[in-house]
């Protein structure tokens, strides 16, 4: 399929320029083949990745160690590493700088979570912790909620962008809270990258058409039946979203509007 | 895995990864890495305090120290 190419609309965080607005989770793939097709096929602008203890193999149902980091580098894609499980700033800290030493990156995807069950971000703490890691001299991507106000805590902070979710992560909900969504939009006016909880390609359109910056995608390409396809579908609806966004939609209207002209209408007045 | 006489007043007990370990008095933080036979790539924390790779061989452990040692692995 032969879609419009919206570049050179590149997106840019922290000075930095990038081509997709596509990042891609590495979690929960079929195998590890699955997943590097997915990144070849998609070019996303990052690659999410994390660190853990190391586990004996028998006990990991996920590639790590020496046999993920040489998936990583065929994949020659830049890596985001998340600070995914941490529930305080000192763990954050430490996280992020021991993933800064593994992975030779200045990013990092800033994650503490504030309750286990619905894994939502702890919004008290995380301007604390982006402060702490920007001091740090870390380029901070918050994954946080739709909630205006800690979006904007977190830029007094100097986060250049924010990751807001639609939904609880894992989920597939969409969002779940549009007018919050595209209320923070339009009052913000840094990079936004939807993170967690899109289901379907629609979802991420969705998203795109209402002027965010990006998606990040996991589990709905990783879960899905066949995820190099579903992968492919979500590159177009990103597209497609951002493409809508920025050749402004029609307003609705309430009234029926005949599109086909009326003038030369033929029978007119003679029934 | 070259565990020391735990009996031994020469010695410290540490936990590496949330397990139990027992090392020589005077060990660093590159023995304790040795001990545990970690491969790289990986980065290491002591007592939730990260540590350089370049501080490893001066880094000395005492009785009680908590060390982390992690690898990459997936991540959303």
């Amino acid at each position: 399929m032969n879609t419009p190419d919206p570049l050179p609309d590149t997106m840019v965080l922290y000075g930095e320029h990038f081509d997709s607005r596509m990042m891609l989770g590495t979690s929960r793939y079929p195998s590890p083949e699955v997943l590097l097709a997915c990144v070849k096929a998609t070019r996303p602008a990052f690659l999410t990745v994390s660190l853990r203890r190391q586990m004996p193999h028998q006990l990991s149902t996920e590639p790590q160690g020496n046999s993920f980091w040489a998936l990583l580098k065929d994949a020659k894609t830049p890596l985001l590493p998340n600070t995914a499980g941490c529930h305080s700033v000192s763990e954050v800290v430490a996280t992020a700088q021991m993933a800064r030493e593994v992975f030779e990156t200045d990013w990092i995807k800033l994650e503490i979570i504030g309750d286990d069950y619905t894994l939502q971000p702890d919004t008290l703490q995380l301007p604390q912790a982006a402060k702490a890691l920007i001091d740090l001299g870390f380029k901070v991507l918050p994954y946080c909620t739709e909630d205006l106000v800690l979006c904007q805590k977190l830029l007094d902070v100097g986060c250049q962008a924010v990751m807001p979710w639609a939904a609880p992560i894992g989920t597939g909900k969409g969002p779940i809270n549009p007018y919050a969504m595209q209320s923070l939009r339009d009052r913000l006016k840094v990079p936004m990258i939807v993170d967690a909880g899109l289901g379907v390609p629609s979802h991420a359109c969705q998203v795109m058409e209402w002027g965010f910056d990006a998606v990040l995608l996991n589990t709905a390409v990783a879960l899905a039946q066949n995820p190099l396809d579903m992968a492919k579908a979500f590159a177009h609806a990103v597209n497609a979203g951002r493409l809508a966004f920025k050749s402004g939609a029609m307003q609705p209207q309430d009234k029926a509007q005949a599109s086909t002209p009326l003038m030369g209408k033929p029978f007119w007045h003679q029934s | 895995m070259a565990h020391t006489d735990p009996s031994s007043n020469m010695t410290i007990d540490v936990l590496i990864n949330a397990h139990p370990y027992t090392l020589a008095a005077s060990s660093t933080l590159e023995m304790a890495i040795k001990a545990y036979g970690i491969h790289p790539p990986f980065a290491a924390a002591l007592n939730m305090n990260f540590v350089p790779k370049a501080h490893y061989a001066t880094t000395r452990l005492q009785n009680a120290d908590q060390i982390e040692l992690i690898t990459p692995i997936t991540g959303g």
